[in-house]
Order: C-alpha cells, then structure tokens, then sequence
C-alpha cells in the first residue's frame, strides 16, 4: 500500500484503474473532466489495458456502457450534472437491462442558472432509477467505494448498475492523502467480471432488454428490480467487511459520527459533512450531545440502519443540498418516512443549505443544531429553512442593482434579459 | 478504388431459399419494411445483434417471443447506434483479451426507423461513422412516425399527408437527404434499396458484409398503414418509387456515388402518387396540377443531373 496525494477525481480514476476496468465510454464534463483525462493518460501510455471511447453525448454513453456491460465486459464511466440528466432516460434503460458497471457522478448544481459548483440536485434526479448510490465525503472513500460499488453492481443478488457519486470542487478538486491499494490485491478482491447468462455470444443467441406486452410482464420485472436494489443493503454490508478485512478500513450504509447518547443529530450527505463533524466536535465541546449522521447509500436507502441508529434521537436537523421544488429536501422527505410511526420518533427540522457550492458556515451549524433543539422543546419542527444570510442577500442586491443600471443604461429594454437572473 | 467483390446474387434464382426470420410478429399486413428485413436477414444470418431504437419494429420481440434467431437488444429511440458501439467494442476486447474466441463474433447491426434515422438517433449517428465503428445500420424508412401513428418526420416527402400533415397541401417540408448526410462522413458504404428488387438489395448487403467499418443501409418501406392503401400493392408501390424515380437505387463506395439501377424510361410520379391514400387530395376533388408538377420537376432535376 502507498499513500498519494490525490484529488477526488484523482482518487475515482484510480479505482476505476485499480479494479481492472475494460472499457470506459465517456464525455467531458466540469468537474469530472480530470477523471477520464487521468484514464485516457494511463491507457495511451500502456498503464491500463482499457479501451476508451468518446462519444457524442451521455446519453450516448450510458447506452454504450449498457451494451457493453450487456456483452461482457467490466465497465467504468463518469459525469456530472446536466450530463447525468442528458443520459437520463438511458439510466433508467441500463438499470432495466440489469447490465451492472459503476458510473462516477461528480455532483454539480442544475441549469438554470447555469453553475459549475456544487449540490445535490443531479444525483437526487437520479433516484429512482434503479441505480444504486454510494455517497462519499472524502477522497479515500471516493477510491475505496469504487472498488466496493463493482462488488455490488456485479454481485448476482444485484446486477445493477452503481453511481459513486462526490461533490465537485469541494472533493473532486481538493487534495488529500489516499492510501492507494495495491494493484494485486485491488486486483483479488474486485475479482472477475462473470457476466453469467447477460451477454451476446453467436452461440447462445439472446434477447435483451425486449418489450412487455400489459402491466403484468412490466410490473413484474420492475418489482424484481426494486428487490434487487433491496438486495444491495445486504450486499454492501458483506462486500465491505470483506473490503474492511483486507484493506483495514470499513464502510456503512450510513455513518455515525459521534451518535453514542446522542440526543440530537445532524442528517446529511457528502463532502460538506465533514464540516458538520467539526461543528459536532464544536458543540460536544461545549457540553451539547450532538453527533452526525451521514447516509452513504442513497439507494437502496438504509431505513432500518436509521431507525436504528436513530431510535434514542430526540431531534434531528437535516441538511439537504438540493431542493425538489415545492417540496423541499429531499433526503428530509425521505427520513420523514423512515421515521414515520417509529414509537418516540425525533422531531425532524428541516435545512436547504450548500445549493451551487454556496458555503455553509460553523455559525450556520450552530444555529442549526439550536432550532432542533427547540423543535424538540416545543414538540414540533419549524417550516422547513433555506438557509441565506443577510450578508448574502445584501451582496445579491448589489448585483441586482449593477444588472438594473445595465439594463436601464442599455436602454428600453431591448428584450434580452438572461435567464431568470435579471428579476429584482 | 478497391475492386467490386463478385456476387453470388446474379438473380432471383440465386437468392437465399431458407427464410431465417420467423413469423407471427405484430407488424401490419404488408409492411415493406418486414419485408425488406427478411430479405436482409436472409442474407446476414444469425450470427447477428440487432441493435434497435423505438419504433414498429421494437414490436416484433415482446417477451418471451421472438421472430430472430440471433441476439436482440433494445435500447431507445436516440441511441440505437451507441448501444452498437459497446457491443461492438465489448466483442472486440473479449476477443482480444481472449476471453472468447473468435467463433462467438456477431455482426452487430442496427435497426431504426426513419424518425429515429433522420432525427433524434442521428447525432449518435455522427459519431459511430466519426469513430469509424464497424456495424451495419439498416434504416427503414416509412417516411413517418409510424408507430406513434405517422405523423411527419424529416424523412416525409413534400405534399404527403400526415396524421400530423392532414390540410390540403399536406406536409409542407421536404424529405432530408440523409443518403447525402451519411455519405459526407466517408463511411465504408452507404446505400439505398427496397423490398420490391431483392437482387439489388441482396447484392448490397452482401457487398456491405464484406465490408469493415459503418455500413449505412435507407430502405424505402411502403407502409400500408401510414401511406393508406391496400397492403397488397406493397411491392407495385415499391416498384413503381423506383421506376418514377421517387426512390433512386444508389451507393456510395469509395468517395463516389453509384446508381445501381436508372429508370431509363421515367414513368410520370403520378402512377406512384395516386395508388396511395396520402397523396389522393393531389388528384380528387380536382386535380392539384401545380403541386403534381412540382413533385415532378424535383425528380425530374434529380435525374437531370445524374444522367448528364
Ligand atoms: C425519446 C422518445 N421520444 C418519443 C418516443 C415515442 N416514439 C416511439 S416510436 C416513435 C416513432 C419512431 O419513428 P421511426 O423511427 O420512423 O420508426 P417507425 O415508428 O416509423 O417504425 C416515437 C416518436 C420514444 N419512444 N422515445
Ligand atoms: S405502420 Fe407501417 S412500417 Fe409500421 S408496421 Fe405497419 S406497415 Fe410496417
């Protein structure tokens, strides 16, 4: 084993390298560009026996990498964002045809506003799909849940494909050290692709993927699927204590930080968790009991693992990077439910914080933790907050007010107006 | 230019007499495009993967039935031919890692519609002749949407009626080139045929076999149902596109464009036009001269052009 520096993007193209990938369809994408130009690297200089192909579109490439899962083959791609939702009728498509491979997801917010930066509401799109989601918070984890997630997509009880999904900028661009398994034993416990009975051979001729004639043929395949998604819980549990044994360093379906007599707890995903674990170490200075809970699986989502880890919990605070609109967190809704019934369930508060790689500060933390805990005084969550300072706001009106001299300046309102960012 | 390879298709007594794709699908009665599948199908074989995209022919494998007795993969209307691609680059890596041997190769070969062809899959399209991909696409082309019930797609003649095209001067569009699309990519071959003259057809796709790289098939396909008329004129229709001149027979090989079989002796696009239901208010209630002429002139350059 040797320790590198590595950046999240660094660390995704290094599992996809380390689990002896065969074939990477791909297109470019900030901020997961660097992951497939590390690839493309390392294969034109003979580093990796892969075969790399651009295509014109994601939609394009989650097709070829179905197909070529379909036919055999052990397959690694990545996108970000508007590429996730390009591809997005062929996510649901591949996972149909249970053609398993691990797909990088680097998040980054939607258009529009159009944004480089980071949030969640690309991968939350994803949801339903029948992929299953690993959420990673730190570069090492990026590396390590990639070998994982092949373990899972290819594991009979699944056969689906998996996103490894990290937060741009925040993960893909920052530096950390990554223990770097070695090749041999990466090599070991990935193991061989075994396509089993999905592949296209001349002497075992076979249709995939056909169409159902009526709701009975079609429901039963789709329920089979939702069950195998299920499985992935089980799965993942025994492929990570194997990756634990071998490699030292173990992952749950949903992380505790500082749970032990807890009584309240921060819920959320990604790499902006690491910073709720320093207002956890804050606060537990201070004398509050707080700790955090972070779910890796996304899907299938780990309701036992929360009730569970949960049952002691008076109040809870989640934080959610993305917004489904006219509804809110997603995550929230989805805890909601786990929780639903449970006897003494939490008093659940509800936070929009992080959307387009907007900061969300210690002071924000606090104040977080705070509202739950008086949620949990008077019984009852708040509506849910968007979080937004007054700083922020008098910033954003500064810019409104240089769009409105602009305007005003250019005159008679010639019709252009940018988007949705001009309205005051 | 490399050397036309010899054919074993001389006429129709040299024609395949097994029919290799089965029976019984859900196409309508006289679909040209069914039967310019059989007749290509016949000669590609089953050591085959159809690639196919949305449309009437995604009907023909519906759980647990099918009428091919090779692989069948369906994918969507756009992508059709990158589900080609990964087929194509999974079988090579296979073979090549040795993980299979060479015996279990496929031809991998696509199959659209024109919707699919002319529109939403071209991009993908694009690409897999970019990449120089090596597959056979197979176009059939019913000049419409047909399975959502032939509204017009950019594969629809000028003045046809649509269920999307129903006014009195019907589409008002012009059908797209995409022989002359396909053809500005320099692929290995691209060709036009139809069902109706199986010895040109079989010698295209026998030559397209030979051949490595993108492989680009247009197959006219009379459509009973979307051009309204009798299913049994199927194959006078497809003859009659032919000896108008609607539908010329060509290639393109090598940097240059063939004509694989010139209607010396045009006959008036009317004959063509008035067998199909699509085409009537060009003759009743009165006779629309101005629009026929203009039908007739288009061609008329076309072949001009190819004659001079
Ligand atoms: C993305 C998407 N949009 C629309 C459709 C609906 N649809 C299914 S088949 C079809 C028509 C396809 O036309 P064409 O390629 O000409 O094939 P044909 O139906 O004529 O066989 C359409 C529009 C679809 N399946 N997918
Ligand atoms: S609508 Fe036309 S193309 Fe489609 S199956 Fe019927 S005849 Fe064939």
């Amino acid at each position: 084993m040797t320790r590198q520096l590595l950046t999240g993007n660094g660390a995704a193209a290094w599992g996809a390298r380390l689990a002896a990938t065969d074939y990477i369809p791909a297109f470019p994408i900030t901020p997961q560009t660097e992951i497939i130009e590390a690839l493309a690297n390392w294969i034109d200089y003979g580093e990796m026996d892969t075969r790399m192909v651009t295509m014109e579109s994601e939609h394009s490439m989650i097709t070829a990498a179905g197909a070529a899962a379909a036919t055999g083959v052990r397959v690694f791609s990545a996108t970000s964002s508007q590429g996730l939702l390009y591809a997005m009728e062929m996510l649901y498509t591949v996972a149909g045809w249970r053609a398993p491979f691990v797909l990088t997801n680097v998040s980054r917010g939607l258009a529009a506003p159009i944004t480089l930066e980071s949030d969640h509401n690309d991968i939350v799109a994803a949801r339903d799909s029948g992929f299953l989601q690993l959420h990673c918070s730190t570069c090492q984890e990026v590396l390590d849940n990639t070998l994982i997630a092949f373990r899972l997509a290819e594991d009979k009880r699944v056969r689906l494909p998996v996103i490894v999904n990290l937060d741009g900028f925040y993960l893909s661009f920052t530096r950390e050290p990554v223990e770097l398994p070695e090749a041999s034993a990466a090599k070991e416990y990935v193991g061989e692709y075994d396509p089993e009975n999905i592949q296209f051979r001349a002497s075992a001729p076979v249709s995939q993927a056909v169409a159902v004639l009526g709701g009975s043929p079609y429901s039963y395949f789709r329920y089979e699927t939702h069950l195998a998604v299920q499985n992935g819980l089980t799965v993942f549990n025994e492929v990570a204590d194997e990756f634990a044994e071998k490699f030292g360093r173990q992952y749950k379906t949903v992380e505790a930080y500082r749970m032990e007599d807890a009584e309240l707890a921060f819920v959320m995903m990604g790499s902006f968790s690491t910073k709720a674990m320093e207002a956890v170490d804050k606060l537990r200075d201070s004398g509050w009991a707080i700790g955090l809970c972070r779910p890796r699986m996304l899907r299938p989502f780990p309701i036992k693992q929360f009730q569970e880890m949960l049952s002691h919990i008076k109040g809870i605070a989640v934080i959610d990077q993305n917004i489904s609109m006219g509804m809110g967190g997603v995550l929230h809704t989805e805890l909601m439910a786990a929780m639903y019934g449970q006897p003494d369930a939490p008093v659940i508060s509800s936070f929009i914080g992080g959307l387009g790689g907007r900061d969300i500060t210690m002071e924000e933390f606090f104040e977080m933790a705070n509202t739950a805990r008086n949620a949990v005084e008077q019984g009852q969550a708040p509506s849910p907050r968007l979080l937004y300072s007054e700083n922020e706001l008098r910033e954003m009106r500064k810019l409104q007010s240089i769009a409105k001299v602009e305007r005003d300046e250019l005159g008679q309102s010639s019709g252009e107006n940018s988007g949705g960012n001009t309205h005051e | 230019m490399s050397e036309v390879p010899m054919t074993r298709y001389k006429s129709l007594k040299h024609m395949p007499s097994t029919r290799l794709l089965g029976t019984g699908t859900p196409m309508c009665a006289g679909c040209g495009g069914l039967g310019a599948l059989h007749e290509i199908y016949d000669i590609l074989g089953e050591k085959t993967v159809f690639v196919n995209a949305a449309g009437c022919m995604t009907l023909m494998s519906v759980y647990p039935f099918t009428p091919f007795r090779g692989s069948w993969l369906y994918t969507a209307m756009a992508s059709a031919p990158a589900g080609a691609q990964g087929i194509r680059d999974a079988l090579d890596i296979l073979i090549e890692k040795k993980r299979i041997s060479k015996a279990e190769d496929l031809q991998v070969v696509v199959l659209t519609g024109d919707g699919s062809a002319y529109g939403m899959g071209l991009s993908a399209t694009s690409g897999t002749m970019e990449r120089d991909l090596d597959y056979l696409y197979i176009c059939y082309d019913n000049e419409g949407y047909g399975n959502t019930g032939q509204q017009f797609s950019a594969a629809t003649p000028h003045a046809a009626k649509t269920s999307t095209s129903m006014g009195p001067r019907g589409f008002s569009g012009f059908k797209k080139d995409l022989f002359a699309i396909w053809a500005a990519h320099k692929p290995a071959y691209v060709a036009t045929v139809i069902g109706s003259e199986p010895v040109d057809l079989a010698r295209k796709i026998e030559k397209a076999m030979q051949m490595k790289g993108p492989r680009m098939i247009i197959a006219l396909s009379p459509c009973p149902t979307g051009w309204d008329y009798d299913p049994k004129e199927t194959v006078e229709i497809g003859k009659l596109a032919v000896k108008t001149g609607v539908w010329p027979l060509k290639e393109y090989i090598n940097g240059e464009i063939i004509h694989t079989k010139i209607p010396r002796q045009r006959q008036p696009v009317e004959e063509y036009l008035k067998l199909q239901g699509r085409f009537k208010h060009l003759f009743e209630p009165q006779r629309n001269e101005t629009l026929i002429s203009k039908l007739q002139n288009k061609i008329d350059t076309y072949w001009e052009n190819i004659e001079s």
